[in-house]
Formats: structure tokens, C-alpha cells, sequence
């Protein structure tokens, strides 16, 4: 087995070395009757050319995005990743390392893990970041839990704008947590529901998307004055990274901790996961923060270097009492956050999101001479809220017959709400072509006839 | 006062100052400035086309004002990250003797398959018609956990180990209500426990007791009993256990939990010793999560992404969260909705979207590759290669439960360092002047100044015996009394012992300007 | 007149009349290391003998301070948050936690004098 060093002498002298008789005598200590007799029943080890064959063929029956007209967004979005981010992060001092718990030889990771709070901050608009969560979903679980650590109150108010998947993230934390959740219905928005009338002194925090998961820009600052004039917190949710280059940050309009999905920049589709979430709040507000934290100091010889930081917040020390059971960051999916970003820097990042502005905007336009589609957004980044003629679900399987990857029914997500089942979201990105756009154009014209 | 945790301070250590030069007079090991340092505002590594003039439709929010980013060209940021990297230990870069954390072998297969187009580049949210295949990998994956486990289902969506404790400590939360049984709010926990399972189960309201470990290291059915009564909801243990042992009453501890009404939460973190050889199914297990980057060889990552897939009883599996796979007359489909479905109530959602496929792509193709045969072998190899790193080292180290047969991982204490004025952590720092990452130091608690050494099946004998030497090397200079050697360690690493204290007194958590970012000169 | 007691958990209690102040012990500073943080609870807040009063941090531990006493904080420490250093330096003077009313003047009696405590620390080893 290609994996595995040991030849059979060699066992067998090492087995004498230890005065073993049998690999069972080292195996003594599970009860006999538990021990299994011969192999599991499953297939029998193969070589590369086998395995690659096999998930080869597992893979060829998808339908991959690059190979087709892609509009697919509601919480994940593809963009283009630098072939420079991708070998970096196979690096095996990188790809092979372990969590940097002996600071002095894992400089490398701590340090990107510093330099990517420092651009996580930074893009928030907040004063410190973690070195991030699982992904966007969780870490909104995690804040809204920070909320009620920091308010002592155990009321969440959810916006209807809110990604309905982040909302039964939060919800089910919740309520297993024994926790009050107050989700608004659906929005599609952010214009007709009042959420300010549901803050009231009972309330922790305030979570809001924005761009919302209709794709609507949201307001903060309203919603941040009233939260705060009882006590509460204001958690904004921000589902498309890459907004962050042309929206103005959540901090600017008053966010108290800012969630965001990292997964836009650096980081590929992979039909849902691994992806990377950003956590960031305020300085004062840090040792309620969940997740790991990396700090600069000094060394034995006055040298700059850095450590994780601050962990009695965690569950390693704290057990029962920490502040989070979480016991990871997104490494490698971090690493290709920051990558990214340093590739991309301020004059990158911010051409590349007026370009997906550009595109969503020209798609819109031309949205409008399908007949009965009609773009219910007042204001969006790169996605937006078509309303169909007819149920939207039918249409999108349509359209994906007809070689278009054209968006996300809503009714996939809110399977329970049967008047939004003729929304559709629709995402467009750098990666769109003016063909591309032209396709999906023709094959609704056609598909709606 | 009740300490948890063990007490630091920075040891006395002497100061051996390099030449300032670049590389500190240590070829290839190049000083690398933060990137705030290096960068600049109006530098990109990425070519875009400015988009032609239109009108923006941001609501008038769009941002007002610098961000403060710094960009890099592409030959710059290379440096930076090949910079970086180099500072790193990693497996590849040689034995990696931390035990718990399972640091083996990561196969380049795994990650050339991860990268599939029909893996990496499909939606979560696009039809499920338009990616079968994706499905049939996860019922592939599930089938072969199943397979492994002896257990009914497996949810697939946690996002690391301590994501699937809390999918598994939910799961019992919710066939506790659903027989009306809210009383049950204790979870029992043995002090050698992983800090993420006391964490787990107060973060969904638990309360935790805890079970005292016998003499040998193990947990006692006795003990356990003693504990159990009408508010136990669960007891959560980790087996092997982290002393390395198989727990030898856990049936009878299974039994006993289960004649109480409560539920048998299995920490699968060290599955990898017992894959091929025992099912947690057959040992009476009702929840387990299984870390893919563990057992299963995905990457570590420098933290994550991890993968922590549950496996359920048939008591559990009813209550798995959505999304999960379902096989029926409309052929395979991911059932997304929480909402009741026939005989399913699952307790909610974990996540957004359908889990680490990624993961799963990687775990199977290590899966695959190796076989029934292969992980078998696995298993032996990597409790083999622990139990010669014991008999290697016996004579020389104390162990906290006598010399005797440990699984995947061999537990040292500190009594050998008794009067030398050395600690733990001194050995630790002086293994990475050796050029080895250290083993698990102060875990578990339950022993003084624990070592826990993990080599993993990856390592050849030749790898195990210049450990070994190393090992006895270092513990001979120790009762030699060469203290200086071990108190000024790590010389020769990247940085030497860092001083903690002021990271957390004073807490710098981000880069700050301290001057205007220098501007390229065109 | 002052008088020192101290707990088997490593608190002492120096009594000033009718308020009691409240810290941890050289013995305790020492097993800690350094400490980086103290959170201390609201002016205020009634404390129940045996019960969490305050946590002290070090690098890679968090230990609870358990409050000696039944009473109510009338003062804490607001030096502590910013210089946590000096519980090290200066544990029984500078250091000091907070400071409390006394609700059952019997409570003093069952703490050990500090010889008590000294012979006890011995036993520590």
C-alpha cells in the first residue's frame, strides 16, 4: 500500500522489538468479542489510475459552472481565483501543518493569520477580527451567542433579508441553546418590513444582510441608532465579499460586529464547503469574541514575531465556561482569503466590484425586455430578485435543460412561503461574458414563450 | 480558587543575538516584512478591465474613502508566501508527533481530486439535476462511514469535530424532548476529556458532571454508574481514549448509560486507531463524529478546514439535521428542508448549504485507495509504530499507568524530570532544535506534564528509530544535567520562545499604520 | 487593627473594621504565573461565600476566585484590567481584588490564620 512505509520483516522485527508475539497482542485491550474477525465489507484498496477513474467519472456527470452561462449566487459566488492562490496554498508547509500551537516554527501561518485580521478589519470597517470561522452561516450563529454573552439578554431579532439557511442556523443554535429568536418574514427588499418596531428592551441584537439575500442594500444606521438606544447590538451579515470593495463597510454605518462569507475571494465553489467566515466586532468587545485570535509579541531575542492569543476565551482552558465550543479556523480557505486580497489589494478589489456592479447592472437592463420579467430591486450590488411569470423553480429546471445555469428559485430556500415561488435571485459576475449574458437572455425569451 | 489550565511564564531563557542581516546568517531563511510593510495602495496583482461608464445602483451607499489595503504584484506576492511558508513545520517536512491530532500522511491524490471541475466548480443551490454525481460521492462517502462504523446513518454537514459533537449532543437533545424527557440535563464528562466536549454541551445548555478516571487511566463502569441518574442526558466519552487506551469497560459503561435512559456520545477523534479492528456500533455508540482530518487524511491546513461527519444509531438517526440524502422512488435526491419528511424530524440545520464536499472528495479518495485491506493495515501500523516508540523510550521516560500496550499513542509524564529543574515545555522546545515539531504537551490533564506522542502509520522504521535516538538523546542530556540546553531551546527555529505574557497584557491583534503607506514610484 | 485570613483555595481576607478586602495569595500568584487579566465583578453585586467572585487569567489557564465571604462589593480594584502585573508583584497590598461588606461577621472564624496557612502551603510541597 503506496501510504504506508512498513514492509512485513520490518513489523515483525518491530513487533520483537516490543515483545509482541502478534499485531493482536497490541490489539488486547479491546474486548474479544468486539474485535472484528477478518475485512470489512467494503472494496479493496486500488492505485491512482483506479481511484482517479472512478471519481473522474463521478465528477463528469455534473454539470461543472465554467462549462455553461452561470448566474448561481443566494450565499456563494464564483469568481475568478488567481493560479498564483492556489499553488501558494498547496505549499506543504502550509497544506501539512498543524494548528500553530509552537509558535517559534509556525511563524508562517501566524503571521498571514495577522496580516488577514488586519485586512478583515479593514474591509468591515470594525477594530479587530478573528482568524476566522467555519463559514458565514456559523459565524452568524456565533455572533448572535457573543450578543447574549455581552447584553445578558437572550433576544435575537432577525431581519427577513436574512439568507433563510443563516436564519435556521441561528434559529436551531437557539433553540437548543434555550435562546429567543424573533425572525420577520421574508423581505424581499428590505422595504416593507419594520424592523425597527422589533427591537425592543428585551433585545440582544439585531441581525441584518446586507446586500440582502434578495440582493437589496440596506440602510444599517436606522436600524444601529434604535438597537442602540435600548442596549442592543447591531450584527450585520454580509453573504458576497467582494461587495466590501464598493459598498460602504457595516462598521461605517454602525455595525457592532460584522459576519461576513469570505468564500468570493480566493476561494472555489465546492458545491458548498470548506468555505471561510469573517468575524468582526469592536476592541472593547474581545474577550467575548469566539474563535482563535493571533497576536504580535516578541521573542527570546527581541525579534517581532507572533502567537495565538487571548485563549482562555477558548475551550482548551475554558471548557464548559468558553466563550465557543469551535477548536478551528478555516486555515487553508483563510490563507486563500488573504492571498487573494494581497493579490488584489485596495485598487484590485475595488475595480473588481464596480466590474461585477458593471455587469449586474447590464443584465438587469437587459432582464427587462424579457416579457413578464420584471427586477423588483431598488438598489443591488451583483445579485437581484427577478419576479417570473410562473413558478421560478420550473423555469430554472428549464433553463438548465437548455444549457443555462440562471439563479436560485427562492422557493428552494423558503419552501414553506408558496407566494414567492415565481422570485428568482440572479448573480452576475466578472466571470460573465457579454455571451454569456446574451444566452441566458435568449433562453428565457424562448422558455417563457 | 479552581485553576483550569496549567500555569506559564516566560522561562529564563538566554539570549543568543544573530548578525542583523537579512537572513539573520541563516541561508534560506529570509526576514519577511508584514505585508502592510511591503504593499502598496495603488499596486494589483490582478489584471481587470475598468467597466465602461454607467450608473451605480448602490442605494447611495456606496463607500466613501480608503480601505488601506495593500496590493502586490505577482513575483512580490510569491516571495511573501514562499517567505512565509518557509517559516512553517509541516508533515512533509518530518515527523509530526502530536498525539490527538492524528498527523499523517496527506496523499496529492486527494487534492488533485478535490479540484475536479465536477467537484469544485458546481453550486450548492444549483438543480440538483444537474449534479448527480456529487450526491452519488456523498451516498459513496456515507456508505463507507456506515460500513466502517457498524452504526444506522451519518449526517454528513459538520464542519469540523467539535461541529459534529454539537450535531451529535443536538441529536440527543431532540429524541430527549421528543419523549418528553426535558429533564435530562446533565452530561457526564471524564476529566481526560477534549475541552470541546464540556464546551459542546454547555453551549446547548447542558450541564456538565464530571467522571474521575481510574488509577490506570481509564473511566470504571463503577464510576460511571455512580453518576448516572434520572437528569443524565449523555455521557460523552473519547475511545481510544486521549491516554491511548481502549477503554476496557466500555460495554458495560454503553449498557449502563443506555439502562439509565440516557445516550452514548463517542468522541471518534482517535478512530484511527481502531478502523478495520472494532465498530463503535458494536460497542453500544449511539453518536460519534469522525474528523476526516484525522482519520481520513485531509488536510490540517495550519487549523482547519476540518470535516466532522456523525454517524447515528438507529435511536439518533431520525433526528439528523437537514440536509441529508435520501434514496427513494424518485432516485437520490438531498432532502434540504428541516420540515418533517415520513419518518425523519430533523432538529434543524447545522450549516448553510450541504456541508465539506470538498472534504468528502478527499476523505473518499483516501478511502478508496486504501481498501478494507488497506485501513486495516493502517490501523496496525500506526498502533505498531506507537508501541515501538514505547519500547524505544521505557527505560528512559515514566509513563502515568505503567508500562503497558497503548493504541495509536503513547502517554509520557513528567516524573522523570523530577529535580532537574526541567519541565515539559522545555522538552518540547528542545525536540524543535532537533528538527521535530513537539508532541502534545500538558493534554490530557489527567496526567502531570503530559507527553502524548502520535507518530501515525506514515512513519518508516528508519523515521521511528532517528526519533527514538533523538528521544533518549535528549532525556540522557537531561539527566546529565545539561539544563542550559533545554532552557534556552528553541536557537534554531525561525524565532525562539515568544514571549506570550505581553501578547496577551497588551494585546496587538492587528497591523496599524504608523506612518502613510509608502507609494510606488512610477 | 486589620486582621489576615485566608481560604484552602488561596484567597486572603484583610478585615478594616467592617469591610473586607479580598485578593489572592503570593502562594496562588506564584502557582499562576503571570497574570494577564483579572475580571472583577460590579460594585454592587452580592457575593454568597464559596461562590465565583472574580476570575484571574495567566497566559494559558483561567482560574475563579471564590468569594471568602457573604456581603456586597463597595469597591474593586480599577487598577487590575489595565496592569494585571502587579497581582504578581504585589498580591496582598497593590493587587488586591475588591472590597466588601461582611454579612456574617461569624464567617471570619472559620479562615485560617496566617500561620494556619503557611503550615498549609508547606503541605503543598
Amino acid at each position: 500500500m503506496r501510504y504506508l512505509p512498513l514492509t512485513a520483516v520490518e513489523r515483525l522485527d518491530m513487533l520483537a522489538k516490543i515483545g509482541a508475539a502478534s499485531m493482536d497482542d497490541l490489539f488486547v485491550g479491546i474486548p474479544a468479542d468486539k474485535r472484528l474477525p477478518g475485512l470489512m465489507e467494503l472494496p479493496a484498496g486500488r492505485g491512482e489510475c483506479d481511484v482517479e477513474r472512478l471519481l473522474n467519472g463521478l465528477s463528469a456527470q455534473n454539470k461543472a459552472a465554467g462549462d455553461v452561462p452561470f448566474f448561481v449566487g443566494a450565499g456563494a459566488y464564483r469568481h475568478h481565483i488567481p493560479a498564483s492562490v492556489d499553488h501558494l496554498i498547496q505549499r506543504s508547509e502550509f497544506l501539512t501543518s498543524y494548528t500553530p500551537y509552537q509558535p517559534e516554527i509556525a511563524q508562517g501561518t501566524l503571521q498571514y493569520l495577522f496580516e488577514f485580521q488586519t485586512q478583515v478589519a479593514l474591509l468591515t470597517g470594525m477594530e479587530v477580527a478573528n482568524a476566522s470561522m467555519y463559514d458565514g452561516s456559523t459565524a452568524t450563529g456565533e455572533a448572535v451567542l457573543m450578543a447574549h454573552r455581552l447584553t445578558r439578554r437572550s433576544k435575537s431579532v432577525l431581519s427577513g433579508t436574512l439568507h433563510p439557511h443563516y436564519r435556521a442556523v441561528v434559529e436551531t443554535l437557539s433553540h437548543m441553546a434555550g435562546d429567543h429568536v424573533e425572525a420577520l418574514a421574508p423581505a424581499i427588499a428590505g422595504r416593507s418590513e419594520d424592523i425597527l418596531a422589533a427591537i425592543d428592551a428585551d433585545t440582544s441584537c439585531v441581525v441584518v444582510q446586507s446586500p440582502s439575500f434578495y440582493g437589496e442594500i440596506i440602510d444599517l444606521r436606522p436600524i444601529a441608532t434604535k438597537a442602540h438606544s435600548v442596549g442592543a447590538l447591531l450584527i450585520a451579515v454580509v453573504s458576497e465579499a467582494v461587495s466590501f470593495g464598493l459598498v460602504e463597510s457595516p462598521g461605517q454605518l454602525g455595525a457592532d460586529i460584522v459576519v461576513a462569507e469570505g468564500q468570493s475571494i480566493g476561494n472555489s465553489l465546492n458545491f458548498g464547503g470548506p468555505y471561510v467566515g469573517l468575524f468582526a466586532t469592536r476592541q472593547k468587545f474581545v474577550r467575548q469574541m469566539p474563535g482563535r485570535l493571533c497576536g504580535e509579541t516578541v521573542d527570546a531575542d527581541g525579534r517581532r514575531g507572533f502567537v495565538l492569543t487571548l485563549s482562555t476565551r477558548e475551550q482548551h482552558i475554558r471548557r464548559d465556561k468558553a466563550t465557543s465550543n469551535i477548536c478551528t479556523n478555516s486555515g487553508l480557505c483563510c490563507l486563500a482569503f488573504t492571498i487573494h486580497m494581497a493579490l488584489l489589494g485596495e485598487t484590485g478589489l475595488k475595480r473588481l466590484a464596480r466590474l461585477n456592479h458593471a455587469h449586474a447592472v447590464r443584465l438587469a437592463d437587459m432582464l427587462r425586455d424579457v416579457k413578464g420579467v420584471e427586477v423588483l430591486n431598488h438598489s443591488f450590488f451583483n445579485e437581484f430578485t427577478l419576479r417570473v411569470p410562473g413558478d421560478a423553480a420550473t423555469l430554472v429546471e428549464a433553463l438548465a435543460q437548455a444549457g443555462v445555469l440562471a439563479g436560485v428559485p427562492v422557493s428552494r430556500l423558503e419552501p414553506e412561503c408558496p407566494h414567492l415561488n415565481d422570485l428568482l435571485l440572479v448573480a452576475s459576475s466578472e466571470m460573465n461574458s457579454d455571451d454569456d449574458r446574451h444566452r441566458l437572455v435568449a433562453a428565457m425569451k424562448k422558455v417563457l414563450a | 480558587m479552581n485553576s483550569e489550565g496549567g500555569p506559564t511564564a516566560l522561562s529564563q531563557t538566554t539570549s543568543i543575538r544573530p548578525a542583523r542581516t537579512f537572513t539573520a546568517n541563516r541561508a534560506l531563511q529570509q526576514e519577511e516584512g508584514l505585508l502592510f510593510e511591503i504593499g502598496r495602495l495603488d499596486v494589483t496583482g490582478v489584471d481587470l478591465e475598468e467597466p465602461a461608464a454607467f450608473v451605480p445602483r448602490l442605494g447611495g451607499l456606496e463607500r466613501a474613502g480608503a480601505i488601506g489595503l495593500p496590493g502586490l504584484s505577482e513575483p512580490e506576492a510569491m516571495r511573501h508566501y514562499v517567505r512565509l511558508s518557509q517559516k512553517n513545520y509541516g508533515i512533509d517536512s518530518g515527523l509530526f508527533p502530536l498525539g490527538s491530532c492524528t498527523m499523517k500522511h496527506n496523499p496529492r491524490l486527494n487534492e488533485k481530486m478535490a479540484r475536479l471541475p465536477g467537484f469544485a466548480d458546481i453550486h450548492p443551490l444549483q438543480p440538483q439535476s444537474t449534479v448527480p454525481g456529487a450526491l452519488a460521492l456523498m451516498e459513496m462517502l456515507s456508505h463507507w462511514l456506515i460500513e466502517m462504523t457498524g452504526m444506522n446513518a451519518v449526517a454528513l454537514s459538520p464542519k469540523a469535530g467539535a461541529h459534529g459533537e454539537l450535531c451529535g449532543m443536538m441529536a440527543i437533545k431532540a429524541a430527549l424532548a421528543a419523549r418528553g424527557e426535558h429533564e435530562r440535563q446533565v452530561v457526564l464528562v471524564p476529566d481526560s476529556a477534549h475541552g470541546t466536549n464540556p464546551a459542546t454541551a454547555a453551549l446547548i445548555g447542558f450541564s456538565v458532571r464530571s467522571v474521575p478516571a481510574g488509577a490506570d487511566g481509564m473511566v470504571r463502569a463503577d464510576a460511571v454508574k455512580a453518576a448516572l441518574d434520572g437528569d443524565v442526558a449523555a455521557i460523552m466519552l473519547t475511545n481510544p481514549n486521549t491516554c491511548g487506551l481502549f477503554e476496557a469497560e466500555i460495554v458495560a459503561i454503553a449498557e449502563a448509560v443506555h439502562e439509565a435512559g440516557a445516550y452514548f456520545y463517542c468522541d471518534g477523534a482517535n478512530f484511527n486507531a481502531i478502523v478495520g479492528k472494532a465498530r463503535p456500533g458494536d460497542l453500544g455508540v449511539d453518536a460519534m463524529h469522525i474528523n476526516l482530518h484525522k482519520t481520513f487524511s485531509t488536510p490540517h491546513g495550519g487549523g482547519g478546514p476540518g470535516a466532522g461527519p456523525v454517524v447515528l444509531s438507529a435511536a439518533l438517526a431520525p433526528f439528523a439535521p437537514a440536509p441529508y440524502l435520501r434514496r427513494d422512488g424518485w432516485g437520490l435526491r438531498l432532502v434540504e428542508d428541516s420540515a418533517r419528511e415520513g419518518d425523519h424530524a430533523p432538529f434543524g440545520r447545522l450549516t448553510a448549504f450541504h456541508g465539506q464536499m470538498g472534504m468528502y472528495v478527499r476523505a473518499l479518495s483516501y478511502m478508496l485507495s486504501h481498501g478494507a485491506n488497506g485501513m486495516k493495515q493502517a490501523s496496525e501500523d500506526a498502533v505498531l509504530n506507537a508501541n515501538y516508540i514505547r519500547a524505544g523510550l521505557s527505560d528512559l521516560l515514566s509513563q502515568p499507568f505503567g508500562d503497558q500496550p497503548c493504541m495509536h499513542e503513547v502517554l509520557f509524564d513528567d516524573a522523570w524530570l523530577k529535580g532537574t529543574g526541567l519541565t515539559t515545555l522545555d522538552i518540547a522546545k528542545a525536540l524543535i532544535d532537533e528538527g521535530y515539531h513537539p508532541m502534545t504537551i500538558y493534554f490530557p490533564l489527567v496526567a502531570h506534564g503530559a507527553m502524548l506522542i502520535e507518530p501515525t502509520e506514515s512513519e518508516s522504521k528508519l523515521s521511528l528509530d532517528l526519533f527514538i535516538a533523538t528521544m533518549r538523546d535528549l532525556a540522557l542530556a537531561v539527566k546529565a544535567g545539561e539544563k542550559e540546553r533545554f532552557l534556552s531551546a528553541p536557537r534554531l527555529s525561525p524565532r525562539r520562545r515568544l514571549d506570550e505574557t505581553r501578547a496577551a497584557r497588551q494585546p496587538v491583534l492587528r497591523w496599524k499604520p504608523r506612518a502613510p503607506l509608502p507609494q510606488a514610484n512610477d | 487593627m486589620s486582621s489576615l485570613r485566608f481560604t484552602k483555595e488561596h484567597e486572603y481576607v484583610r478585615l478594616d473594621g467592617d469591610i473586607a478586602t479580598i485578593g489572592i495569595t503570593d502562594y496562588a500568584q506564584k502557582q499562576l504565573g503571570d497574570v494577564v487579566f483579572v475580571e472583577l465583578p460590579d460594585v454592587g453585586a452580592k457575593l454568597e461565600r464559596g461562590k465565583q467572585a472574580a476570575i484571574v487569567e495567566s497566559v494559558k489557564a483561567a482560574s475563579e476566585v471564590y468569594a471568602p465571604l457573604t456581603g456586597v462589593v463597595i469597591a474593586v480594584n480599577e487598577a487590575l484590567p489595565d496592569t494585571p502585573a502587579i497581582v504578581n508583584s504585589s498580591p496582598l497590598a497593590g493587587g488586591w481584588f475588591l472590597k466588601m461588606t461582611l454579612a456574617h461577621a461569624g464567617e471570619m472564624d472559620v479562615l485560617m490564620s496566617e500561620a494556619d496557612y503557611n503550615a498549609y502551603v508547606e503541605t503543598l510541597g
